[in-house]
């Protein structure tokens, strides 16, 4: 390939499948804002499949780790999830407790077992 | 609720938006998730550049770590378009419900193209919750400045997680990588509003990894309208019973 095009490359499919498929629902918002309301069965329905497909990249880092993430063991990665979810779930539901004990329970596991 | 705020210029409302960016809780959850988002784009091989393209262009975390996994893995291309579109879909009633506390007698279309483009979830959340204490003819201008406050840290924080991650040794430069999956997960588990939502995020998990361990074809289109569309139908019942 043209190394200009290769360099370019990676931006084109950046502006086609990532700005593109995206901004449409802006736009669709701009234009069409008596459309649809947030509780109409489409919107619903598209509500679930976007939080079980994000649910399954969440599945998919932890599990099938690219660099450096795969040089903790897997046994480690899954009980670092489990530990942040947990202290997430127990101390108010709180977003930045249970990253935290996530991360804290990974670098101890990592520390202790990493290959 | 805050009292009224006067501001005695445009350019006054738009820079009392970037301090209330700077100083909002989701100032910090966005440098966490765009540290976490540098440091992924750069062990699938993106450049620190690419991702800043992304942040200001796509401007969704969800969207972008979905973009980077499934390009950076392999996918397909329309996969990648089609799951990107759908993380995308919750955008539209979000502008559906921000555009009406704009908007006054007078407001041009292109007025609001850039609020339009700014709409994500941090952003709306605080300009749902800001906007209404502020002068009708202010808003656009504090909306702007807080978005700009917003992407701004997001940007800066891709770039320093995209750099850490080169030079920091392997267990610190995963702890980086696992601040994705961990902080997307809690917050997707906080989002969840009905019972549909949480079915959804179960399922996603547990069918995301099967599909992916067994190399399926297009497994996160399978994975979204498979758990997806059962969750909704769980959703239904439980409704059609009620």
């Amino acid at each position: 390939m043209n190394p200009i095009i290769s360099a370019l490359w990676p931006y084109f499919l950046l502006v086609l499948l990532g700005y593109l498929p995206n901004e449409v629902w802006r736009v669709f918002g701009l234009v069409l804002v008596r459309g649809l309301n947030e509780d109409s069965e489409i919107v619903i329905w598209s509500r679930a499949v976007a939080t079980a497909i994000l649910a399954g990249v969440i599945a998919k880092l932890i599990v099938f780790s690219p660099g450096a993430l795969l040089s903790i063991p897997l046994p480690v990665r899954v009980t670092a999830v489990v530990c942040g979810f947990i202290a997430f779930l127990a101390v108010k539901r709180s977003v930045f407790v249970g990253v935290a004990v996530g991360e804290a329970a990974l670098l101890l596991g990592g520390f202790l077992f990493a290959h | 609720m805050t009292a009224p705020r006067a501001f005695i210029s445009t350019g006054a409302a738009f820079f009392g938006g970037v301090k209330s960016a700077l100083t909002s809780v989701f100032f910090l959850v966005i440098g966490g998730t765009y540290i976490g988002i540098g440091a992924l784009a750069h062990d699938f091989g993106f450049a620190s550049w690419w991702l800043a393209f992304s942040t200001v262009l796509v401007w969704a975390g969800p969207a972008q770590v979905i973009l980077i996994t499934a390009l950076g893995s392999g996918a397909a291309l329309p996969e990648a378009a089609v799951a990107v579109s759908l993380s995308g879909v919750r955008l539209f009633p979000m502008v559906v419900a921000l555009l009406p506390l704009l908007r006054r007698e007078g407001t041009r279309l292109r007025d609001l193209l850039l609020p339009t483009h700014f709409t994500s979830a941090s952003m709306w959340v605080e300009s749902m919750r800001l906007l209404p204490a502020i002068p009708r003819e202010r808003r656009i201008a504090f909306c702007n400045g807080m978005s700009a406050g917003f992407m701004g840290t997001a940007t800066s924080a891709g770039f320093l997680g995209h750099y850490l991650a080169a030079e920091l040794p392997p267990l610190f430069a995963g702890a980086l990588l696992f601040l994705t999956p961990m902080s997307f997960l809690v917050s997707t588990a906080r989002n969840a509003r009905m019972m549909m939502d949480k079915v959804a995020l179960v399922l996603g998990l547990v069918v995301g990894t099967v599909l992916t361990a067994s190399h399926v074809q297009l497994d996160l289109l399978w994975t979204g309208v498979g758990g997806g569309t059962l969750a909704y139908a769980v959703h239904r019942l439980r409704r059609a019973a009620a």
